[in-house]
């Protein structure tokens, strides 16, 4: 791996010990990838949650800020937390919960870290665009960035991602290179999906036939261009099935104006998905009628979907706890309009800068008994299996429905 | 090579040998581990209930989200983490959170489903140096403490 005379000097630790463990994890990882040198990236994005990170993390983070050395040298931001610190007793979390978040975010503040705490930074807080190198953090980040914005990055996870922020590179291999973008998988719909949990379980699907990191999926036949919040649910359940970090929608994502700009004609048609897939995956999910809690996370919830959220609780008044997260930055128009008083009316509750499964979910399904999940995200429900829950996929409508009543119709 | 050697494209870490799990399945540390009892737990897993603390896994493919780079690091430090992982194909993040947590790993086997090459509770070394897994032979290993339970049938392996 080729290194400039500042790289080199990062890694000899004459910048000092944080340049040189940041640039010795990213060296480590660009030669496992055969990179051939270093990227100049723009923007960071962590995923730092403190479930994952554990006490040793935590320590990790505080020995680089403890070290006093400066900070990161590009924007980098924060993925969701592991709380939201007004609503933790809601939850059920427990006391040293908090006090890890605490140190956490004292520790990436020292860093120079800007704690956004969203997985949705490209809705609400700056948009990568085509061609720009990033290093994000968060599947569903990466593969919107990515096939969205026609941006440049790989899933950098939160060691590398807060690297990238120090160093301001990261290793050039995989989604920085123009050889990694073109299509390798070709597959036809003849459906084009209404609701949310419909795009989440049609990107699903997607994600478990692409099957690797490395495949990148083209999908034809979509009828209309979907909305920014379809091709969230899309992506992000995709990542999440498949571990996708790209996908090509010909006429709707940048880099597709064609099927060949990616080299899809050149692809025979893999499979053909439709309307009856999506609704087997929902079914292999719809264990039970019963349900403890509903949850509307994973990715946080946009305005607009909060709009039509508290539309669906006008009237309504819930006999199961409805959770509703968003973003920090999303929360405060969600008051100012008035969302949160009508979700919050019916017997929800709206929370911010948090994502329930990276928020202890084992633990909090232990403490408040909660083992029958319905939500509208097929990530989530991918996801939360291996956490002890029976997750169910439904529509916005049915989930809000299933709060009222207690079980889902 | 011989025929019980099998050499990767990708490499890091240090040697090692121990007892491979082996399943024709993903990996999360997020999505299939109960990582306070260091078992598998998702309920689809091929290897749920079974133990991963030192084995060397041997799977398939790296699969979902960013948290398995912060992961492996915690489990490292608890000592419940696997010795090494091996799969057909990883993603950035099993490779960032190897590097970080200081496991070893070896991935990309052309035109060799190592899954299905290496059997379930073999006693296997793994060499990033010199990008191979091995199969050991009787001798080549003391005794190990306790077999792995069965999985994945296609292997047929007990």
């Amino acid at each position: 791996m080729k290194l400039s005379p500042e790289e080199q000097a990062m890694l000899d630790g004459e910048a000092g010990t944080v340049l040189q463990t940041a640039m010795a994890h990213q060296v480590k990882v660009g030669r496992f990838f055969g990179a051939a040198d270093f990227v100049p990236v723009t923007q960071a994005h962590v995923m730092a949650d403190t479930e994952s990170l554990g006490q040793a993390g935590v320590m990790w983070l505080e020995k680089l800020a403890d070290a006093n050395q400066g900070g990161v040298r590009i924007p980098t931001i924060t993925d969701p937390r592991g709380t939201d610190f007004e609503k933790a007793s809601l939850l059920g979390q427990a006391d040293w919960m908090l006090e890890l978040e605490r140190r956490a975010i004292d520790a990436f503040r020292r860093l120079g870290v800007s704690m956004t705490d969203t997985c949705i930074n490209y809705q609400t807080v700056l948009a990568a665009t085509r061609g720009e190198h990033v290093a994000f953090g968060d599947t569903g980040v990466v593969i919107y960035s990515n096939s969205v914005g026609g941006a440049r990055s790989n899933f950098e996870g939160g060691p590398s991602a807060v690297s990238a922020g120090l160093t301001g590179r990261t290793p050039r291999y995989g989604y920085h290179l123009d050889s990694h973008r073109q299509a390798t998988l070709r597959i036809r719909t003849d459906w084009t999906p209404t609701a949310l949990d419909e795009w989440g379980a049609l990107g699903g699907i997607v994600g478990r036939l692409a099957g690797n990191y490395w495949q990148v999926p083209v999908l034809e036949g979509l009828e209309r261009a979907p909305t920014s919040d379809e091709l969230k649910h899309f992506g992000a359940a995709m990542a999440s099935f498949g571990s996708t970090a790209l996908f090509h929608l010909p006429g709707i994502t940048p880099e597709a104006h064609s099927l060949a700009d990616v080299g899809g004609d050149r692809l025979p048609v893999a499979h053909r998905i439709g309307r009856a897939d999506v609704d087997a995956l929902k079914r292999a999910y719809a264990i039970d009628r019963k349900v403890d809690v509903v949850v509307f996370s994973a990715p946080q919830l946009s305005l607009y979907e909060l709009r039509e959220l508290a539309g669906l609780c006008d009237g309504r008044r819930f006999r199961r706890p409805l959770l509703a997260i968003t973003s920090p930055q999303v929360k405060p128009d969600c008051d100012r309009f008035g969302y949160t008083a009508r979700i919050e009316q019916a017997g929800g509750t709206v929370m911010a800068g948090m994502c329930f499964y990276q928020s202890y979910a084992r633990e909090i399904s232990e403490a408040k008994g909660w083992k029958y999940l319905v939500t509208n995200s097929a990530k989530l429900v991918n996801i939360l299996g291996g956490y002890g829950y029976v997750p169910m996929l439904a529509s916005m409508q049915a989930c809000v429905q299933a709060a009222e009543t207690g079980e889902l119709a | 090579m011989s025929a019980t050697t099998y050499t990767a494209r990708h490499a890091m870490g240090r040697r090692v040998v121990g007892q491979a799990l082996v399943a024709s399945d993903g990996f999360s540390a997020r999505y299939d581990l109960n990582r306070l009892q260091g078992v598998f737990s998702r309920p689809a897993h091929k290897l749920v209930g079974q133990s991963y603390v030192d084995r060397i896994l041997v799977l398939d493919t790296a699969k979902g989200g960013v948290a398995t780079a912060w992961m492996l690091h915690e489990m490292r430090s608890r000592n419940m983490v696997p010795s090494a992982i091996v799969f057909n194909t990883v993603n950035t993040i099993l490779a960032q959170g190897a590097a970080l947590g200081d496991v070893s790993m070896l991935a990309g086997f052309d035109g060799v489903d190592i899954t299905a090459q290496i059997p379930h509770g073999a006693m296997v070394e793994v060499d990033p140096d010199a990008r191979t897994i091995r199969v050991l032979a009787p001798g080549e290993y003391p005794a190990p403490s306790a077999a792995p339970e069965g999985t994945n049938k296609v292997h047929g392996q007990r």
